[in-house]
């Protein structure tokens, strides 16, 4: 069953800014999908529109086959989001933040306390229960906004930028449950700039540029659009590469190089090469961030 | 594994339990605000209708005598208590909407199913609520001062009820267009706080010339202070029924226009 189902979706802004061109997306249920683009490609827009924060113009958007608009009700329920800024009310405790958004979902105070507990416990924000937001930490307030958004069980949840400023143990701790979510069957469509982290989580991705989705496809496939693969060589000691030219070696210090592979050659080509030179490899890993480079290749054609 | 797996599971409450429940969650929320700051929300109306008792009706009061047979302080009670009703049911709506917009946790409704009739009622309840409260505590304090008698206790609820409901649903309204934290005080300030003190609180019209007695038959603030002050001792320069007429009609119309503003998104959704 598709989870999310956009068609020709379109955003004309009251200052006449297009921000949507005529969109088409769709994401399986228990996809693990991300959305990526620059700054003011849509992406927020979709989710806006999506989550009823954002009118559209024109189109179509399903949600586990309801409509937004006819059967807004349904539809609102299957729906969690985490927004990219932070919109806690400043004033409302942590507890009665996730006891209020439960009964705007019609969830009554008792069932909504206990699924509060049990989220708040498992995001390791139990003890600040009785706080409010400004004695939270930054990385707190995104676990509380994702508590937020799963207080209604929804079945589909929008992840705007979630991870953004949020620093390194915290974001993975965040992708940790974030897998595990998606482990027990829920779909997770994400925005996001860490594309590396997009590479190791997500199994599809679209890329969006101007309004328009230019690119949609598995991860795996998308970092297949790649030509080349860049390495990172580790080796005792390095020395003249002249012979490597054909693989554009790049001396970093005096132990690391990097090369860049064909999708044709295979890393067995590039030892014989290696060896040829008398340089002892110890270690050879791909350098990463291929999936940014495809982004960033995509969006400067 | 499949947890969020979607289901047909036969939803076990109502749609109209689920809005129910939304409704009461806003209101609970309302009433925890006002009575969290009840400092800035509860207490200063209580200060200044304490000192409009002291200063008007005792220190002046007892130069002006009678007024229509009621004492001057008993008189500006009514006056009075409406004018901190209208004050502090205004004042919670606009005041606690625009908070949660300019935080931008009113995203926190927008995204849930909550209905718009939900969001209105919830919000407007808040305001009468409030705007009652605080209505009464003024009442209490003013039996230190005089005896009000009590002539239609059904009139008196009517009027208060529907003050309350009518300056609750225009909070809503100001509320919904404010952009920043001045237009919050616009309305109260220009428009707001003459009409109530032009509005015949702390005298009868029958005491201006003409003119002003014509003019002053377009504030609607003398309707609802006059009908009030009639529940107490039978008095009132307007026709009571027509005030009902007219305060029930202005209902309807700030009903109809939060429903409107909600639905075309205006100043809540881009």
């Amino acid at each position: 069953m598709k989870a999310i189902e956009i068609k020709n979706l379109t955003k004309v802004y009251a200052n006449g800014t297009q921000a949507l061109k005529n969109v088409d997306l769709e994401v399986v249920e228990g996809d693990f999908f991300a959305l990526l683009g620059a700054n003011g490609a849509g992406k927020t827009t979709i989710i806006g529109i999506v989550t009823d924060l954002v009118k559209k113009t024109s189109g179509e958007v399903k949600i586990l086959g309801c409509d937004i608009e006819r059967d807004f009700s349904k539809a609102k329920k299957f729906i969690g989001v985490v927004p990219q800024e932070i919109n806690l009310n400043i004033f409302e405790r942590v507890i009665d933040i996730l006891v209020t958004q439960a009964g705007y979902f019609g969830i009554p105070r008792r069932e909504a306390s206990v699924q509060a507990e049990m989220l708040l416990k498992r995001l390791g924000l139990w003890e600040k229960r009785f706080g409010v937001p400004r004695t939270l930490s930054g990385g707190m307030k995104r676990r509380l906004m994702i508590a937020r958004a799963l207080i209604h069980k929804p079945k589909v949840l929008f992840l705007d930028e979630p991870t953004a400023g949020v620093d390194v143990e915290i974001r993975h701790e965040m992708w940790k449950y974030l897998r595990e979510l998606n482990g027990e069957g829920l779909t997770i469509l994400l925005t996001t700039h860490y594309l590396e982290e997009v590479e190791q989580m997500c199994r599809n991705a679209a890329i969006i540029k101007g309004g328009e989705i230019i690119m949609c496809n598995s991860v795996k496939k998308l970092v297949q659009f790649m030509d080349t693969e860049v390495y990172v060589v580790s080796v005792q000691q390095t020395k003249d590469v002249s012979s490597l030219q054909h693989f554009k070696p790049k001396v970093l210090d005096e132990t690391t190089l990097e090369v860049e592979l064909s999708r044709q050659e295979t890393i067995h080509d590039f030892v014989l090469a290696l060896t040829k030179t008398g340089m002892i490899m110890t270690d050879i890993r791909p350098k990463g961030h291929r999936l940014e480079k495809l982004f960033l290749e995509v969006l400067n054609k | 594994m499949d947890k969020y797996k979607a289901t047909k599971k036969v939803l076990m409450r109502t749609a109209f339990q689920e809005q129910w429940i939304a409704f009461e969650t806003i209101v609970r929320r309302e009433i925890a605000r006002f009575t969290r700051i009840w400092t800035q929300t509860l207490l200063p109306p209580v200060i200044t209708q304490t000192l409009y008792f002291v200063i008007f009706g005792k220190f002046i009061g007892e130069r002006i005598g009678d007024i229509q047979g009621v004492s001057y302080m008993a008189f500006i009670v009514p006056g009075l208590v409406m004018m901190a009703v209208i004050n502090s049911a205004f004042s919670n709506v606009v005041s606690s909407f625009f908070s949660v917009k300019f935080q931008r946790s009113i995203e926190e409704l927008l995204v849930s199913p909550t209905s718009n009739t939900a969001i209105i009622s919830g919000y407007v309840m808040g305001g009468v609520i409030r705007g009652i409260l605080v209505g009464v505590i003024v009442f209490l304090v003013s039996i230190f001062f005089t005896r009000p008698t009590i002539q239609h206790l059904g009139i008196i609820l009517i009027f208060i009820i529907l003050t309350a409901l009518v300056f609750s649903l225009a909070g809503l309204i100001n509320a919904i267009f404010a952009k920043k934290f001045d237009d919050v005080s616009i309305f109260p300030v220009f428009v707001l706080t003459p009409l109530t003190y032009l509005g015949g609180v702390f005298y009868s019209i029958h005491s201006l010339p003409g003119f002003w007695q014509q003019v002053s038959l377009f504030n609607p603030i003398l309707y609802m202070v006059n009908g009030f002050r009639y529940g107490f001792y039978g008095l009132s320069d307007v026709s009571v029924g027509g005030s009902i007429l007219f305060l029930l009609v202005l209902t309807g119309i700030l009903t109809y226009a939060n429903f409107y503003l909600l639905q075309k998104g205006t100043g809540i959704k881009s």
